[in-house]
């Protein structure tokens, strides 16, 4: 397994990054009255995931957008470093989407806007995936040692 | 202006996992990564999201309705069980192999990198499974003794 890439602390783009994702949030409640999900908005643009598919398509389109408007506005592609192999990848992806539909709600369903709402089923999800990340990221790293 | 609406929105929060280092796995992993070559930003993301929102849907939720919609759709269920808590430990376990989440991925497949597009694959191939699962140990549940 390739070693972990060296990462710097950003704690004004942490900041600044968590405000326009909260603003996005709220943004979405106001105008369309939905929670900003990234499970459920991928779950609904699926076969056999409900009829109102629009907005959601909208939206996944706006947020694949995104890294244009980045290189439009940097001069320079988002950085996106993978650590780890192929086979990783696609498995954690298989995982993450079974997981997710289970638990109804991801990083941006329960983390933030189920937290914000103080929702018990969200902050006992954010808990759980939270403290199972890093669970399996002590036991890839230090105890496997890949 | 519903469609373009939601469109702005996703580029907005798109921008903002792009800006959080969300859509890096190198950066998300190691957050992860106490005992290691630990970056502790993606805790301030967090903190700051959580602030914009929880004060942001404070003020938006007192009104009646959405500016483009009937009613806002907010879920009612409070029920700690199986399903969401194997199902967040399931994701937690994902999430600690590959580094993406799935707000983290759906921003990122705009880079075009093979390796997004081989996550979100195989995360919609999971989506599928716990769909088809679901309807298994529903059948199952009701069949005839």
């Amino acid at each position: 397994m390739t070693p972990p890439i060296l990462t710097e602390f950003t704690p004004w783009q942490a900041l600044g990054g968590g405000a326009l994702i909260g603003l996005a949030a709220v943004l979405l409640m106001a105008l369309h009255g939905r929670i900003l999900g990234a499970t459920g908005i991928a779950a609904g643009i699926l076969p056999g995931g409900g009829t109102d598919k629009g907005w959601r398509i909208a939206i996944v389109a706006g947020m694949a957008t995104a890294p244009l408007a980045w290189l439009f506005a940097t001069g320079a592609m988002p950085v996106v470093a993978v650590p780890v192999p192929l086979a990783m990848i696609a498995l954690g992806g298989l995982i993450v989407g079974f997981g997710v539909s289970y638990s109804s709600g991801c990083t941006s369903g329960h983390g933030v806007c189920g937290i914000a709402r103080l929702s018990p089923r969200s902050i006992v999800a954010t808990l759980t995936f939270m403290a199972s990340a890093f669970a399996t990221v002590f036991v890839i790293r230090h105890l496997i040692g890949a | 202006m519903r469609l373009f609406s939601a469109y702005l929105i996703g580029l907005v929060f798109g921008l903002g996992i792009v800006l959080a280092g969300m859509a890096n796995p190198a950066k998300v992993l190691n957050f992860f990564d106490i005992a290691g070559t630990w970056d502790p930003s993606l805790a301030l993301v967090m903190v700051s999201a959580l602030t914009v929102t929880g004060l942001g849907y404070r003020f938006v939720l007192r009104r009646g309705a959405p500016v483009l919609g009937v009613a806002f759709h907010l879920p009612t269920s409070r029920l700690i069980d199986r399903p969401l808590v194997a199902g967040s430990a399931l994701f937690g376990l994902g999430w600690g192999i590959a580094g993406f989440c799935p707000g983290g991925a759906l921003p990122a497949l705009g880079t075009g990198r093979p390796d997004v597009i081989l996550f979100v694959a195989a995360m919609i191939a999971g989506m599928y499974a716990a769909r088809l699962w679901r309807a298994r140990t529903v059948a199952r549940r009701y069949a005839p003794a």
